[in-house]
């Protein structure tokens, strides 16, 4: 027994001890670090696609809603959590408020940018065939600008998930109030093993983001397949042409 | 009292701005630990970026450093430096949290700016018979200011904003404001630290943006031929860019846009 115990008492960095007393508490934060993440990064992207359809369609709007998102991202996020306390009182809503707006400036940007990389005789064909607004934005446009849409989402999702933990200026914080608890008691393996969590959630939600992308977009890959077998073919067709 | 007439009271009170936890003192402190930090990772950093871009080498280097440093978050860094030995040297922890988290910013984007510098202006003044160091300062760094000045930008917001975060872990400057206040359940207190540190953190971005404005060595030339480029553009149909969906590793496809990345 007091062998097992004494990586608690000795305050050690690792501590398998700590993991089997306090999984609970582990999961709960995990599971509101994910909740806040999951539910911020949504709503940012809710908010970010009509004001990125809205800045597409009206250049006069474009300043604005790029230049107001961009100054939002410079405030400070514990002071983006302080100033929005009044508003919301001390809830979940002020950390996911705050993190809704910084995700904005990464994900109205990158959104644009791919709605805006699409070729415009793409736009014109599908015009030609019969397509109304609608149908082109969802079954042209956006599975076209998918690959920017979610190059956006990731960056968005992994440094969201790193700042929810200042929301444990609230009490909000996901795995950011085990943080915040150990630093307090200055109890090393709860700090540490909280980090190792953040990072590892950002680095899951992360890869499966990737996946989600190879997923909704097969036609990359085949033409990926495609290349390397011609670059497969072109390389035998030169090392037989040196052959003879 | 609403929240904005609490925190404009709190402001106006001489009282709070004077002595050791007054706002004076917070934002000495505040912009001291910036300086010291954004200075110190400009000396790690833009020595390797250079090098490594005058090389033309280390670019997955340069790049993976950035992708790494947005996934830790920076108040867990804090904590771990200021519960590790170090955590008794004063302001150490807090310095070496904020230097790790400037660097990657700074070294992405001076490496990009040397590695987009215009090869054929490189390759010309090699062939006029300038050596490294001349080609370096005369035409690579030149070439490379506008995202060298990103880096930096970014990286000075970045402390700025960091610096704030010291105050959890239980560094001096202007969060210090902040926790006080929550600690106190002072909504005005709060409030008003807030705004003091939004303030400073939007000042630093636009004095920055206008410094980078009226030192850019290049400044008229760049604009005519950013000009010029664009016209050539215009002439070529659009048929002569092929689509070409960006891979998921690439971020953005214009890196003269790239965007600090938040994890404070």
């Amino acid at each position: 027994m007091a062998a097992t115990d004494n990586c608690l008492t000795a305050n050690d960095w690792i501590c398998g001890e700590y993991l089997r007393t306090r999984s609970q508490e582990l999961v709960d934060a995990t599971l509101q670090h994910i909740g806040i993440t999951a539910v911020s990064v949504l709503l940012g992207l809710l908010i970010a696609f009509p004001l990125a359809l809205i800045a597409r369609h009206r250049r006069g709007a474009a300043g604005p809603i790029l230049g107001l998102t961009t100054v939002l991202y410079t405030v400070p996020s514990l002071a983006m959590f302080a100033l929005l306390t009044p508003v919301f009182g001390v809830s979940p809503a002020v950390v996911i408020t705050g993190l809704v707006l910084y995700a904005l400036t990464i994900l109205v940007r990158n959104v644009l940018a791919g709605l805006q990389a699409v070729p415009a005789e793409v736009r014109e064909a599908a015009r030609g065939m019969g397509y109304g607004p609608a149908r082109l934005l969802f079954e042209v446009e956006l599975p076209l600008a998918l690959p920017a849409v979610v190059a956006g989402l990731r960056i968005a999702t992994v440094s969201t998930v790193a700042m929810t933990t200042i929301g444990s200026v609230v009490g909000y914080g996901g795995l950011g109030n085990l943080i915040a608890s150990g630093m307090e008691g200055y109890f090393k393996a709860e700090v540490l093993t909280a980090s190792v969590l953040c990072v590892l959630l950002a680095l899951v939600a992360d890869v499966l983001l990737m996946g989600l992308q190879r997923l909704l977009t097969p036609w990359t890959r085949t033409g990926k397949k495609r290349t390397r077998v011609g670059a497969a073919r072109r390389a035998v067709r030169t090392v037989r042409a040196g052959a003879e | 009292m609403g929240p904005v007439a609490g925190a404009w009271q709190w402001l106006t009170t001489g009282a709070n701005w004077a002595g050791e936890k007054g706002v004076w003192h917070r934002l000495g402190e505040h912009l001291w630990l910036s300086g010291l930090c954004l200075v110190l990772s400009c000396l790690i950093a833009l020595p390797v970026a250079l090098w490594l871009g005058h090389l033309g080498k280390g670019g997955a280097l340069a790049v993976n450093v950035s992708n790494i440093g947005r996934a830790v978050p920076t108040y867990a860094v804090l904590v771990l430096l200021t519960l590790s030995p170090l955590g008794t040297a004063g302001d150490w922890p807090t310095v070496i949290a904020l230097v790790l988290f400037a660097v990657p910013p700074l070294l992405t984007n001076a490496y990009l700016g040397m590695h987009e510098a215009d090869r054929d202006a490189v390759e010309a003044a090699r062939g006029m018979g300038m050596s490294g160091p001349q080609l370096l300062l005369r035409v690579e760094i030149p070439l490379a200011y506008p995202l060298l000045m990103t880096g930096i930008r970014s990286a000075a917001v970045q402390v700025v904003a960091t610096a704030t975060l010291a105050a959890l872990a239980g560094g001096g400057g202007l969060g210090r404001i902040i926790t006080a206040g929550f600690g106190n359940y002072n909504t005005a207190q709060v409030v008003a630290g807030a705004l003091l540190v939004a303030v400073l953190a939007l000042l630093v971005e636009g004095l920055l943006v206008l410094a980078d404005r009226a030192f850019d060595p290049m400044r008229g030339r760049r604009r005519a031929g950013r000009t010029a480029r664009r016209a050539g553009n215009a002439a070529l149909s659009p048929a002569h860019k092929p689509f070409a969906p960006a891979s998921p590793g690439v971020i953005r496809s214009d890196p003269t846009s790239s965007e600090p990345i938040r994890t404070d």
